[in-house]
């Protein structure tokens, strides 16, 4: 049903679907790398800089205590940067091509 | 609809029942009524609920994904609602409450692992899935066959998540309102059975928003309670928690002989440090990136993102999700401590060694305490949620469990996707029925059981085995059918022996010793030189119990000797024989309520004996764990995305390579997605 309708292979050549594979590819492999690094100093830092978690900042509050709560600062900021992209450029793009999916590659 | 009418009435029974059996829990019996109050009343909304959504429920989309009209913030809700079970709920206040920064730390990792689930799976999921697993592996690869490993995976990983949601559930209720075990098994049992044969995937989302909105605001109260006697300053709460003495003698308890060179300030101060908790760093990793990764490849979760209309919903309602869980883990952070300062560990661990009773007795706390009204009422609201929580989780892993018995296997394997409308939602209600009743009978034969690891085993099955298949599937060209049922099987397989054989089992010669070091004391020690911490010999000597390895160990000071310990029942006579010499009321007390702990500490090692006598090997035949982590991901989840990649580098699929353009463009831009008028 849904070959008849569509030239995928040619959508898929579509400078412009190749410009939003590109844009996406980076911008979320980029995020998804910094996201899984940022969290894993936590344990490593928890298990191997100790003496640096134990340092007081402000009153009893230590290095340690305002690491883990960055990290919900940062999961909040990377999920905000994403969806600010996603709706401001990517459905942009995305509804471009599906606009014009049907004439795309000559239409069957 | 008639058929409701037998429901209510079975569950006033049940109610009825459960009241009758009610024994010593948390919750004074003079207050139980409230409970069942709140209870009830939860019951009662979502029931109509039920009536209201079986309504609307005739056709297989609506009865799998609520007809795909739930919007992106209500399903940001039920995904929180799904997600936080009685054990984040109850059981990350009681880590922080018992053991402080590593329980907030141990937190974390469950809202990071939303990244993944947004950034890579959410989009893409609803862009090309229609209700399972199964059809978004289907889509490419050999629909048979990747239905039927999907299916089995799915159900895998619901069953473990199940068992541990009904036993952990039954347990949990137990100690909170003292209803009887089997009854509140099967008094889960029949309600989920009720929202999800009659009212599908509607209802189960409503019961989740219900639920979720219930413990959110229930958690947002016990916080301005407990924070604002500090002017809602943190120094000044973390302050109070560092010089309460509860905490320093909670820490002492913990930090063993160091304790001897330590001031009370500095004590506190390391409730506030890491390392109480969780000793083994690689350990750790281990299971963050079970988390991380679990998450996203998690049955019931995936299927969430199927109810809503468009890719840009499923976003919304992962951004929504994230916000509340993560600010339901921040608030987390106030209830463990404020529990610790406010209780005191040695009282939650008394009720409840896993700490779960933390967030309960702070409420009581807070309310006025355990002979007031508003106190009583207050943790009889708390139990009431967590009763729904468990009701509402369990739901919603029997319909994803249902859907990959009848949608992949019945409807997809055995009829070949020729299946009328009419037979696909009988099937559908059929399995739900079946795997329902399953899960009562896996709850009470499993009573009793060591299920901690389960919640853990699910996790790691499905980062190993269901998402590098989704992944690479959505991502990769060369992925196909050969890739993904291997990486699948291997990597579920894998996960689930390394568990076998890890420190997670009951190993018999263990707890014996640790028995009999209860009932018959221990001998006195030599004082004992500083040790310097011991290195593993090689990596692999880090994970496994192999021969000729030296295993790693921290740095030890110098201990001094140590005078014999008595045995639990020498204690227990020596505080017998003193207590009719005590004249202070508090001293009276205190003894009683030593005396109370021993008998208890005494029981449990004679049961513990006796339930262990003629055994000398674990359930998989072995007198010590072989593999040393709790967390088998950091072997099993390599190991599951190798296992595809190779699969499909080896074999060719004719089918996969020519469907790949068409899964890309359509996980992309959306086109031809499952709409949400789809019958």
């Amino acid at each position: 049903m849904s070959g008849s309708q569509f030239d995928w292979a040619a959508i898929d050549q579509d400078p412009r679907f190749q410009a939003l594979h590109k844009k996406k590819t980076t911008f979320l492999w980029g995020l998804m790398l910094f996201s899984i690094a940022y969290y894993f100093l936590l344990p490593v830092g928890a298990a191997y800089f100790q003496d640096l978690f134990k340092i007081k900042v402000w009153g009893p509050v230590n290095v340690g205590i305002l690491f883990a709560l960055s990290e919900f600062i940062v999961a909040w900021a990377i999920a905000a940067i994403y969806a600010q992209r996603a709706n401001r450029q990517y459905d942009a793009m995305a509804a471009e091509i599906v606009r014009d999916a049907k004439n795309i590659g000559g239409s069957k | 609809m008639e058929r409701h009418t037998p429901l209510f009435m079975g569950t006033a029974a049940l109610l009825a029942s459960g009241l009758a059996c009610a024994g010593a829990g948390a919750v004074a019996d003079e207050y139980k009524w409230m409970t069942f109050a709140v209870f009830g009343a939860i019951i009662a909304i979502t029931m109509y609920i039920t009536f209201w959504a079986a309504k609307q429920t005739h056709t297989t989309s609506e009865f799998y994904a609520a007809g795909r009209s739930v919007t992106g913030i209500q399903n940001g809700w039920a995904i929180a609602g799904d997600y936080l079970s009685a054990a984040s709920f109850l059981g990350i206040a009681g880590l922080i409450s018992l053991y402080g920064y590593d329980g907030f730390m141990y937190s974390v990792g469950w809202l990071v692992a939303y990244i993944t689930v947004l950034l890579v799976i959410a989009e893409p999921c609803r862009n090309i899935g229609k209700y399972t697993l199964g059809d978004i592996l289907a889509f490419r690869n050999h629909p048979k066959a990747s239905k039927t490993v999907a299916a089995l995976s799915t159900i895998t990983v619901s069953t473990f998540y199940l068992t541990a949601q009904m036993v952990g559930g039954g347990v949990l209720i137990k100690t909170l309102i003292g209803i009887d075990y089997y009854v509140s098994v099967i008094g889960v049992g029949v309600l989920m059975l009720a929202y999800v044969v009659f009212g599908g995937m509607k209802a189960t989302t409503w019961v989740q928003i219900i639920k979720a909105v219930l413990l959110v605001t229930a958690s947002i109260l016990l916080v301005l309670i407990t924070w604002s006697q500090y002017g809602f300053s943190l120094p000044g709460f973390l302050n109070a928690v560092v010089s309460d003495p509860k905490v320093q003698a909670q820490v002492a308890k913990l930090v063993g002989d160091a304790a001897t060179t330590m001031t009370p300030q500095e004590l506190g101060q390391r409730f506030l440090e890491p390392g109480l908790f969780l000793k083994s760093p690689i350990d750790q990793i281990s299971l963050g990136m079970a988390l991380v990764l679990g998450t996203a490849g998690m049955p019931h979760i995936l299927m969430r993102f199927f109810t809503v209309p468009t890719a840009q919903a499923a976003r919304t309602s992962v951004l929504w999700a994230m916000g509340i869980i993560g600010g339901f883990y921040m608030l987390t952070l106030f209830l463990g401590m404020g529990a610790a300062i406010n209780v005191g560990s040695s009282v939650i661990s008394n009720m409840d060694p896993g700490g779960n009773m933390a967030a309960p007795l702070l409420a009581q706390y807070a309310g006025g305490g355990a002979d007031s009204v508003l106190g009583n009422l207050f943790l009889a609201f708390v139990a009431a949620v967590a009763f729904a929580t468990i009701v509402a989780v369990v739901a919603g892993l029997v319909l994803a469990a249902a859907s990959a018995m009848a949608h992949d296997i019945y409807v997809g394997v055995i009829k070949g996707d020729h299946a009328s409308p009419q037979e696909q939602v009988i099937a559908a209600r059929v399995s739900s029925v079946i795997v329902g009743i399953l899960a009562i009978i896996v709850g009470i034969a499993a009573e009793g059981q060591n299920v901690a690891h389960l919640v853990a085993l699910a996790f790691a099955v499905a980062a190993s085995s269901n998402l590098p298949a989704v992944f690479l599937t959505l991502y990769w060209k060369r992925a196909n059918t050969y890739g993904i049922v291997l990486g699948m099987l291997v990597g579920a397989i894998t996960a689930i022996t390394l568990v076998l054989v890890s420190p997670n089992m009951t190993y018999p010669k263990t707890a014996i010793k640790d028995a009999n070091k209860v009932l018959q004391g221990e001998p006195a020690q030599a004082a004992k030189p500083a040790a310097a911490a011991v290195s593993a010999s090689s990596f692999a000597c880090e994970l496994f119990a192999l021969e000729g390895c030296v295993k790693s160990g921290p740095a030890k000071p110098a201990s001094p000797e140590k005078p014999a310990k008595p045995g639990a029942p020498e204690k227990l006579a020596t505080l017998q024989a003193t207590l009719p010499t005590l004249t202070d009321i508090g001293e009276i007390e205190a003894a009683q309520k030593d005396i109370a702990k021993l008998e208890k500490d005494i029981k449990k090692a004679e049961d513990t004996l006796k339930k262990m006598e003629g055994q000398t090997t674990s359930m998989a035949g072995l007198e010590e764990p072989f593999f040393l982590l709790k967390n088998p991901g950091l072997i099993s989840i390599p190991l599951g995305f190798l296992m595809v990649v190779l699969g499909s580098l080896l074999f060719r699929d004719k089918r996969a390579e020519d469907m790949w353009e068409e899964l890309y463009v359509r996980q992309n831009t959306g086109i031809n997605a499952e709409g949400a008028s789809a019958h």
